[in-house]
């Protein structure tokens, strides 16, 4: 009986709305991640170059979370027009 | 001995997974058969969007189902009727007409479908108006006293904007522009407080701030449309030649089917409409997931009042988290879009290394 309704959710688009918001999460996860590990790694190396690699770092996750968004927000218009 | 007790262990997990995967079967069928289950019209999705869409009022908070707003003027320009200028009260929350106008859904719609020009102040307008204010005030003091103050070490609010400028400068403004950065200075000195001052603003709930300004796309949308135009106006002709007939890259890419200056032509029309959906989405996604934390409280609420409290205690908790990590995004964003514009600005200009 609640199969019905998932499978209500996933002709309403619903369902793949959701599931592409979280995939889209997992993408900002790994990326941001690794961005940070690598810079983390860098900075144990290098201690006196931590401000730029700081700037850096904030760029290319700003970068990362912009292509990370564009998905969030194709998610939202799926889910709220019609 | 100890096998029996891990079969025990194992088969009250299981009765546990079994009981939980079918009780909480209860949720979709419920969530699937509308709000007639919950009483006192609860409509999360209505409630969010309010807070996050204009309006033609300001409303402050609701008294025992009294809504206590702040009207704000409608301005209507139509080439038949004219101009038309009144107070949004006279709407009525959208219960009557006024002068051949209705308030349908927060959008105005004329009685006789003729076209008109909506130029009203609406909420994003009026928070737009104050934080501009704000801003005029805080920087016109300081520049002030620096002809008060000449020679003599920085006191008052000069010695909070001055680091800030020098930030901009030194950080963003230098390292990405080069020579000739003072040129921009004042739109990327602008654009940074502009952006900071709104996104921190959007973050108190109550009057002056709690408008969600830059969570508008249109408003993103202006934002990015200045730097690209700036962008554009400050190129030179190694740019231009750049984008089509790119150096370094294979020729069989460029011709006969152009793909690089495909590649490139997107580019210079996506960098401006990503700086727009990046600031767009982090603020928006921030206020909502706000609203979501304190919704929940009412939904649990709904179902039984001692869920409902101590929900409260959850979900406020992780709201003041939240709110913290949004003051940090609002700065993180605003130097984020500062620093891309500034590197576009500085890319404008290319050197032909033939």
């Amino acid at each position: 009986m609640y199969l019905l309704s998932i499978l209500l959710d996933a002709a309403t688009g619903y369902l793949g709305a959701g599931v592409g918001a979280g995939l889209a999460a997992i993408g900002a996860g790994i990326g941001i991640g690794r961005i940070g590990g690598s810079a983390l790694e860098a900075m144990a190396r290098q201690p006196e170059i931590s401000n730029d690699l700081r700037g850096n770092m904030i760029v290319a996750a700003a970068l990362v979370e912009g292509a990370v968004f564009f998905a969030i927000i194709i998610c939202a218009l799926v889910i709220f027009t019609t | 001995m100890q096998k029996l007790q891990r079969v025990q262990h194992h088969l009250i997990q299981c009765i546990l997974l079994i009981i939980f995967t079918f009780g909480l079967s209860v949720y979709p069928l419920s969530a699937a058969s509308d709000s007639e289950q919950e009483p006192a019209e609860l409509n999360v999705g209505e409630l969010i969007f309010e807070h996050v869409l204009d309006a033609h009022d300001w409303h402050i908070l609701t008294w025992k189902g009294h809504h206590i707003s702040i009207p704000l003027p409608v301005i209507l320009y139509s080439p038949e009727k004219g101009l038309d200028v009144f107070i949004s009260s006279k709407f009525h929350h959208g219960h009557s007409s006024y002068q051949g106008y209705k308030l349908e859904h927060g959008h105005i719609l004329s009685e006789d479908g003729s076209k008109f020009y909506d130029f009203s102040i609406t909420k994003t307008v009026a928070a737009i108006i104050i934080s501009i204010i704000l801003l005029c005030w805080i920087f016109i003091t300081a520049a002030k006293s620096y002809t008060t103050n000449k020679g003599k070490a920085p006191k008052g609010i000069q010695s909070v904007i001055e680091p800030l400028v020098i930030f901009v400068r030194d950080d963003i403004a230098k390292p990405s522009i080069g020579d000739g950065y003072i040129k921009y200075m004042p739109f990327l000195l602008t654009v940074f407080f502009f952006i900071w001052i709104n996104n921190t603003l959007g973050l108190v709930p109550i009057f002056p701030g709690g408008a969600n300004v830059t969570g508008n796309i249109a408003i993103t949308m202006v934002l990015a449309i200045f730097t690209f135009v700036i962008t554009t106006i400050n190129t030179n002709k190694g740019y231009w030649v750049h984008i089509v007939n790119t150096p370094g890259v294979p020729w069989w890419l460029k011709f006969p089917v152009p793909l690089m200056p495909i590649i490139e032509i997107f580019g210079v029309f996506s960098k401006p409409f990503v700086l727009m959906l990046r600031l767009f989405a982090n603020i928006s996604a921030g206020h909502m997931i706000i609203l979501v934390f304190i919704s929940m409280i009412f939904i649990f609420g709904n179902i039984n009042i001692w869920a409902g409290y101590g929900t409260s205690v959850v979900s406020i908790l992780f709201s003041a988290a939240l709110s913290l990590l949004e003051i940090l995004v609002a700065f993180l964003q605003a130097y984020v879009f500062t620093l891309l514009s500034a590197l576009y600005f500085g890319m404008a200009k290319v050197e032909d290394h033939h």
